[in-house]
């Protein structure tokens, strides 16, 4: 179970998903050093005329550190968190520092791509990114040149957020839940237009628990018959065929997922599982 | 002859040259193009399984836009032993060399090729 340091960290916040090839020689016994040198680098990207900031006299201090309990099993890599905080150069108190950016990468249950490499790398497949696109990409620049690694944009197909609809679905609700809400885009049209299409959690909960057989397990099968039946009431009133529409974006309570690979955490005892689902889907685009 | 959905209509049947291959289309960005397809290889007579039909699948150049599973297809193609064949539609070079494909199939189910039978050859297609 997660502790609550690392809850709050990632919870309600909008995190840019992206998949990382395994990290070539990187020891999580060098943390320390390694933000020292990310530190430099940014610094010197600074003297480019490359950073965010310009006018005041600002510091980027640069902080890595381990998440012990961010994994799933014990094959698992323990997570590393990147912060960036910004620090006015006059003050040294700590209490000014003001937290920009961050950057977690994790694996969750990510066997199938650590048992193909060899021990000279280290696999966290999944990279959450939070903040400001331009420390992402410094970050990202860093890493690759540092650990050979690459960085790729993790988008989620619409058979994805549908299998997370029908799982985030299934999911235990508490009292005043929020709407299990699904977002289409339709194609093809003069203007753009997104169909937003809200389910009361406990009828959809009703809904998912008549399809699924097995408590526990999920096929696409029961995703497939799942959706369909949100499709066809939806065609009864409407007649709109949401089947010929774009699944773009699904929120539920537990979390909501946008198909340009955008993550957010809204329950924290179903944020390991997300990221297991979510590490699957980074492990599948690499290979 | 391009239609929506079969049946086709009973009115423009006297007029109807006849039919030598039918090729669904699937998007794969559609789920609803998938279940139209199913619906329609309903009311498709028998015979034409006998190598005058194949699966066109469209949209498969971008992954991340998928709505249909490729596995529910291929199943579809192994149900009604028919080829799938693959498209991208944006682009002109596969779009022409699609057609291609396509005429020289026609080709062959009209019986205009010498020695190659419509379902000798689908059966090539499909064990390639």
């Amino acid at each position: 179970n997660l502790d609550s340091e690392t809850t709050a960290l990632l919870l309600r916040k909008r995190w840019a998903l992206y998949s990382v090839t395994p990290l070539y020689k990187f020891s999580s016994a060098h943390l320390k050093a390694y933000a020292k040198l990310l530190s430099a680098y940014i610094a010197a990207e600074k003297q480019k005329g490359l950073a965010v900031q310009v006018g005041v006299e600002l510091d980027i201090k640069v902080a890595i550190s381990s998440l012990p309990d961010l994994k799933g099993s014990d094959q698992d890599e323990a997570a590393i968190l990147v912060q960036l905080s910004l620090r006015s150069q006059a003050s040294q108190k700590k209490s000014e520092e003001k937290l920009v950016w961050s950057g977690c990468f994790c694996s969750v249950c990510g066997d199938d791509l650590s048992k193909n490499v060899s021990a000279d790398f280290t696999c966290l497949p999944v990279f959450l990114a939070n903040g400001a696109e331009s420390y992402t990409s410094i970050v990202g620049s860093w890493f690759q040149e540092i650990f050979d690694c690459c960085f790729h944009r993790l988008a989620i197909s619409p058979l994805n957020l549908s299998w997370m609809a029908a799982m985030w679905t299934g999911c235990k609700v508490e009292e005043n839940a929020s709407a299990v809400e699904l977002v289409f885009s339709v194609p093809n049209l003069p203007q753009p237009l997104d169909i937003s299409y809200a389910i009361h959690p406990e009828d959809a909960k009703a809904l998912w628990n008549t399809v699924q057989k097995t408590p526990g397990e999920i096929t696409q099968e029961e995703v497939d018959v799942f959706m369909d039946c949100l499709y066809s009431h939806f065609h009864r009133h409407f007649k709109i065929h949401l089947s010929a529409t774009k699944l773009v974006k699904v929120s539920a309570a537990v979390a909501s997922a946008h198909c340009d690979g955008i993550i957010k955490f809204l329950q924290s005892q179903y944020i390991i599982e997300v990221l297991m689902l979510l590490t699957e889907l980074a492990i599948s685009q690499i290979q | 002859h391009l239609a929506t959905s079969l049946p086709l209509p009973s009115e423009g049947d006297h007029l109807r040259p006849r039919i030598d291959l039918i090729a669904f289309m699937i998007d794969i960005k559609s789920k609803y193009s998938l279940k139209n397809v199913e619906a329609s290889l309903a009311h498709v007579a028998a015979n034409f399984f006998l190598g005058k039909v194949c699966f066109l699948v469209t949209g498969v150049g971008r992954v991340n836009y998928c709505s249909v599973e490729m596995s529910s297809i291929w199943k579809l193609g192994e149900v009604y032993c028919s080829p799938v064949l693959y498209c991208e539609l944006e682009l002109e070079r596969i779009r022409v060399a699609t057609a291609q494909r396509l005429l020289r199939m026609l080709q062959i189910c009209a019986g205009h090729v010498p020695g190659v039978s419509a379902l000798t050859f689908s059966f090539l297609l499909r064990n390639s």
